[in-house]
């Protein structure tokens, strides 16, 4: 059973169509078909939050939604959170800054979680960017650095001074 | 752990969707994915048809009507942790949902979704036990409503026929000025709640207990209304000692046990997070918490 | 010792330019053109004798390209079992595992079949039409149980479960403890869970048809002994095969196993003339990836009257897992580990590694060191209890102190090399941590405490931890025609930053440019000889071999240039990517000039007259370790109606000797705390009585999030090791070594109103509430 469905969808701001199976996931989708390999799978089964992407804006486990559930949507992955001439976007800027990635593995993931989270909290307790990230493992920082990026982040894009 | 091949079906109304599940063999409903789809990445589920709800109109939807609250059954959990209208209304669901999953679930996960997983230990299943939920189902002979106290069989099986869908749950509401609590205790932030308490009370004009619930999540294959411990409340004035008394009603109570938790700790759970629910709560009924 | 202009400073990584924009290179991130993919079929059974496999329907599904057994696969290879096991006279089992199982499975997880499909779902779907006739037989669960007299064979041809055993020994044990009436026993049982790396496994071969080479990326920390082992096993030329470990999403140990996976897709590519990639899943990850497991230690300390350690004894019994993949090198490093912070007169030490019908043992983050050090200070805590000593007290009268300092004590390493404590100053290490934390005041914080029903507790754990295992890692430093400086090593990233830390090394004495400099790493065409990634030595053996070469290249560059510019070496200076005369910077000739020299024109002398090329090749070769310490102390509040534990604060203080990068230090260490936080309360690896494994989802498996994290404050000594050009040890294992004995320690005096006693981890809330209030035998 290999059913297909030519799907058409906005990703990172561009029009995409492809053909996906139906039963593909999306971050295989994002990954295999359209060869967005920002996105990574560590545990296809909703728990360790690596393939997290946006999709309407609203962050959501590429490994628990169909790519077919994506024909229509928006999705930004983190290749799509840098500015088109290379500009860092805040929150890259500061886990370069904070030492907030070690293997990269968790981070794309991570970035697009608090994307969406500091778009709706601006002024963010550390206890509050901890919750946000509660759904995201990382097993190399022990979450310190993280959690002052994503911190330095919101004060960068409230335009506090660091 | 990537799924087995199925159809998949994407209709527009519900009418389409009860036709489809009446046609199809071997058919199950996808609501928000997040507990559906890691059991078609583990193969421990296999569809032949998968029927997708995430396009069919009318399904989501939050209202709150002559003290009733409905909530459409695609209704995002995003979606009711942040409405003002159920925080206002309906607070003890707004405090469970804080408890649910992460972020990321909880923008896709759906409360239909939830109560036809009908998990153990989820929480907005327990919350629907404690406020007398209930569901609105819809089949081929049109619509019809099952009380929450009736809608779960046994173990993570819903009281629906195979062509029968739920729309909506309804769910009547308490006086303004009840007192209420929803405590867990889990592993970790968001995982399954071990155990789960719920506690709803009203007080009268004199200060006693007008009205309770009490409800336990986790500890049993559905969530338990523990009765005799809103017996012993009703009618009497709070206090510690009178919390305490109830919750004991929770040691002898039945629990199951799993690798990560015996019975003989998940009644000891379920004493201890009803105590603390009812005081809780009481200092709410009381405006002494917030 | 001083920062440089780049070492020893918080410098940008090279790394993140490409991971922080997802443009990364994971293994499942390389996907040649024409590429099938593969799917392992696993047993469900911990011990079967398989009796029938029938392929035939599943090779008949369309689009899959093979199903291959071992029968299938024997032609082709030079041995069907994987020798790996690190050399020691303890072994009495020969426990080499299969390339696929044939005849008998011995764990759940283990691989008996392969399906290359033309996806990986279709490849799953194959393994489902995989018939296979199974003959159940008796499993062994449980490493106790392993070593008894009637305990069922583990592989149904061994006549025992011993998989080796041996016994670390000094001084007259027997005569201490006769003479001492302070003795203090315990029996503790210690788990360890797996790595769990956030990227799981996974290998892409390519099989160049043309030129008959073969390219293999695996996610391996060692891949120079993945290309040994592929080049035996497979019969091949070593110029026909390379091996990339590209960016790895993690490593923590597992990853520098050879694995069965590597030779099977490697061979599958070459078999099928398409390129081939596996990836694990994390269920695989659970049940095929090595981890640590289950110790039981039964141990004795004896003392004289003031707490001075006298002697330790006792024994350790190991789970081996199913197969030897490693060796005995983690119960070796736990015994090693336990006396080392201490000076300790007398010790022996028995252990016995247990086959049991579970996937093998080998080291996670730590190695067995966090287990030694549990058991040490578990006896410590207990004599300072029956002494009536204070805890701190009665480690600060056993530390080794830094007038001892270098310290030979009578062990030695797994090499037969003497373990001689190098540096540092272990007693004001603890002091730090003392401080830091309020130690001196907790007793009244307590008292207070307990009166309004609150139940806090302290402990403290030191460590000391042999870092940088040697004998080398290569490292080649060249600066090409271009002017860019090429460096390429046998170190292999996981994560950790190593390109950076190379970088900073290199540029440090080349230009100071670390955009100037390119680093690759775990590339076996790029360096002819590697060790790779294990026991906290990269930075110490490959930072020291790159320093080395760079301080060679930069004395070749300023020669030459010297000569160019006809000023003497010492009035030179080597800024970005020109050298320049100081004072003088518009007299300067490029670094690409000097290249372009140094390469030489026909039937013209090189300048410098330090012969051709601008590269330096250096193995630094150290074989004795860099022992680096430390202190972990934590508080904790224990809610005793729901077991629940709170670490409130969390003090480390430690010593590494020279930071390269002091950031990254703590970034090391912060996540082998989250680790260790992990192994105290969550992480528990659990099968049941027939072995079958039951935590094999993320969901009840459970590693550390952001909200279990404490507050944690880092302090750094900074003791260089004199076994080093830079001074440096190891720090990549260090913060998860003490973490669980802190935390027991803390919880066990949180509890002491109730006389709670903590001999195990993880400890769960259901473990905290039983020894508080323990339920009646049959209680349901």
């Amino acid at each position: 059973m290999s059913e297909t469905r030519r799907i058409t969808l906005i990703v990172n701001g561009e029009h995409r169509e492809a053909e996906t199976p139906v039963r593909q996931h999306l971050a295989d989708f994002l990954r295999g078909t359209l060869g967005l390999t920002g996105t990574h799978v560590g545990c296809e089964h909703g728990v360790c939050g690596a393939c997290t992407v946006l999709v309407d804006g609203h962050a959501v486990r590429a490994c628990l939604m169909l790519a077919v559930q994506a024909a229509g949507h928006e999705v930004t992955t983190v290749e799509g959170l840098s500015l088109a001439d290379g500009t860092l976007h805040p929150l890259q800027q500061a886990f370069c800054d904070h030492h907030g990635l070690q293997c990269g593995f968790c981070t794309p993931g991570m970035l697009t979680t608090l994307v969406e989270f500091l778009a709706e909290h601006p002024a963010p307790s550390e206890e509050e960017v901890r919750l946000a990230i509660s759904g995201n493992i990382c097993r190399c920082t022990g979450y310190d650095s993280i959690v002052a990026a994503a911190l330095a982040a919101a004060r960068a894009l409230r335009g506090d001074a660091a | 752990m990537k799924p087995a091949g199925f159809a998949y079906h994407d209709p527009q109304t519900v009418a389409e969707a009860v036709a489809l599940l009446g046609r199809l063999e071997n058919a199950r409903l996808l609501a928000g994915g997040q507990s559906l789809m890691p059991m078609l990445a583990m193969r421990v589920a296999f569809p032949d048809h998968l029927i997708d709800l995430n396009r069919v109109e009318g399904l989501d939807g939050i209202t709150v009507e002559q003290g009733v609250l409905r909530i459409g059954a695609m209704t995002r959990q995003r979606s009711i942790e942040r409405s003002a209208a159920i925080r206002e209304a309906c607070p003890l669901m707004t405090e469970a949902l804080t408890h649910v999953g992460h972020l990321q679930t909880r923008n896709r996960g759906t409360i239909g979704g939830s109560l036809c997983h009908l998990d153990p230990s989820a929480e907005l299943v327990t919350v629907a036990a404690a406020l007398d939920a209930t569901i609105e189902v819809a089949g081929p002979e049109g619509q019809r409503d099952v009380a929450i106290a009736d809608f779960p069989l046994g173990f993570m099986t819903p009281a629906l026929a195979p062509e029968e869908m739920v729309v909506a749950i309804r769910i009547p509401l308490w006086p303004r000025e009840h007192g209420y609590s929803f405590m867990e205790f889990a592993r970790r932030h968001g995982d399954y709640a071990i155990v789960s308490a719920a506690a709803l009370l009203v007080l009268d004009s004199a200060g006693r207990i007008a009205r309770a619930s009490v409800t336990l999540g986790g500890v049993g294959a559905a969530p338990l209304r523990v009765t005799t411990a809103e017996t012993a409340l009703v009618g009497e004035a709070p206090t510690p000692a009178l919390f305490r008394a109830a919750a004991a009603c929770c040691e002898g109570i039945e629990a199951m046990e799993d690798p990560q938790a015996p019975a003989w700790y998940r009644q000891r759970l379920a004493a201890v997070l009803t105590r603390r629910a009812l005081e809780r709560a009481w200092a709410r009924a009381t405006g002494e918490a917030a | 010792m001083n920062a440089g202009r780049l070492v020893g400073r918080d410098v940008a990584r090279v790394e993140d330019a490409a991971l922080i924009r997802g443009r990364g290179r994971f293994v499942d991130d390389i996907a040649p053109a024409g590429l099938v993919h593969v799917a392992f079929l696993r047993s469900p059974h911990a011990h079967a004798r398989i009796l029938r496999i029938d392929v035939a329907v599943a090779r008949a599904l369309p689009g899959v390209h093979a199903v291959l057994l071992l029968d299938d696969l024997r032609p082709h290879l030079t041995d069907t079992r994987l020798v790996v096991a690190l050399p020691s006279p303890s072994y009495r089992l020969d426990l080499h595992r299969p390339v696929l199982a044939e005849t008998e499975v011995v764990h759940v997880g283990e691989a008996l079949a392969v399906v290359i499909a033309e996806s990986r779902y279709l490849a799953e779907d194959a393994l489902a039409l995989i018939e296979v006739e199974y003959e159940p037989l008796p499993a062994v669960a449980d490493c106790d149980n392993a070593l008894a007299p009637d305990a069922p064979p583990a592989h149904s041809w061994a006549s025992s479960n011993l998989a080796a055993e041996m016994t670390v020994a000094y001084g007259d044990v027997e005569a201490v403890f006769a003479a001492t009436p302070h003795r203090f026993a315990e029996t503790l049982h210690i788990h360890r869970g797996g790595s769990h790396s956030m990227e799981c496994r996974g290998v892409v071969a390519l099989h160049d048809v043309v030129e008959d080479r073969l390219t293999v990326w695996s996610s391996t920390q060692t891949p120079h002994t993945a290309k040994r082992l592929i080049c035996d096993l497979l019969g091949m030329d070593e110029t026909r095969l390379r091996v990339v470990t590209p960016d790895l999403g993690g490593g923590f140990g597992p990853k520098l196993i050879f694995y069965p996976e590597e030779v099977v897709v490697a061979l599958a590519a070459r078999l099928l003339g398409r390129p081939v990639k596996w990836i694990e899943d994390r269920q695989e990850h659970f049940v095929s990836t090595t981890q640590e497991r289950d110790q039981t230690w039964r141990v004795e300390l004896a003392t004289d009257a003031e707490g001075h350690i006298l002697g330790v004894r006792g024994d350790l019994v190991h789970d081996h897992g199913a197969w030897t993949a490693r060796g005995v090198n983690v119960p070796q490093g736990a015994v090693a580990a336990m006396p080392l912070a201490y000076v300790v007169p007398a010790f022996r030490m028995t252990i016995r590694a247990a086959v049991t019908n579970k996937v093998p043992v080998t080291p996670v983050r730590g190695a067995g060191q966090p287990q030694g050090v549990f058991a040490m200070e578990r006896l410590l805590d207990r004599a300072a209890r029956e002494l009536g000593l204070d805890r701190a007290e009665i480690r600060r009268r056993n530390l080794v102190s830094a007038e001892h300092m270098p310290y030979a004590t009578p062990l030695k390493t797994r090499g037969g090399i003497p373990v001689t404590l190098d540096s540092g100053d272990y007693p004001r290490c603890q002091q730090m941590a003392l401080d830091e934390i309020g130690w001196a005041g907790f007793a009244e914080r307590q008292r207070v405490a307990l009166a309004e029903g609150r139940y806090i507790g302290i402990g403290v754990a030191n460590y000391v931890e042999g870092t940088g295992r040697g004998p080398f890692e290569h490292v080649s430093v060249r600066v090409e025609p271009s002017g860019r400086i090429m460096v390429a090593t046998g170190a292999a990233a996981m994560g950790q930053s190593t390109r950076t830390m190379l970088a900073q090394i290199v540029a440090e004495q080349l230009g100071a440019n670390m955009a100037n400099v390119e680093v690759i790493t775990g590339d076996t065409a790029a360096a002819p000889i590697g060790i790779g990634g294990s026991n906290s030595r990269q930075a110490v053996l490959a930072g020291s071999s790159a320093h080395v070469a760079a301080l060679k290249v930069r004395e070749k560059v300023l020669a030459i240039a010297g000569e160019m510019l006809e000023v003497a070496m010492g009035d030179l200076e080597i800024e970005d990517k020109v050298v320049r005369v100081k004072g003088a910077p518009g007299h300067s000739v490029t670094l690409a000039s000097i290249a372009r020299a140094a390469a030489g024109q026909p039937g013209f002398v090189i300048p410098g007259g330090r012969g051709p090329g601008l590269a330096a090749s250096e193995e630094v070769v150290i074989d004795a370790m860099a022992y680096a310490n430390g202190t972990a102390a934590a508080e904790v509040e224990v809610d005793i109606e729901t077991g629940a534990v709170t670490i409130t604060r969390l003090v480390f203080s430690h010593d590494c000797g020279r930071a390269l990068h002091p950031r990254i230090v703590d970034g090391q260490l912060m996540g082998g705390i989250a680790h260790g936080i992990g192994n105290a309360l969550y992480e528990h690896m659990r099968f049941d009585d027939q072995a079958q494994p039951i935590s094999t989802t993320l969901a009840d498996y459970l590693l550390v999030t952001a909200t279990e994290m404490p507050p944690v404050r880092i302090l750094h000594m900074h003791s260089p090791t004199p076994l080093n050009p830079l001074g440096i040890k190891g720090v990549g294992e260090a913060g998860v070594i003490p973490i669980p004995a802190a935390i027991a320690a803390a919880v066990e005096d949180a509890l002491s109103p109730f006389d709670a006693h903590v001999c195990r981890v993880p400890l769960s809330p259901v473990d905290v509430i039983a020894m508080i209030d323990p339920v009646p035998e049959g209680s349901a």
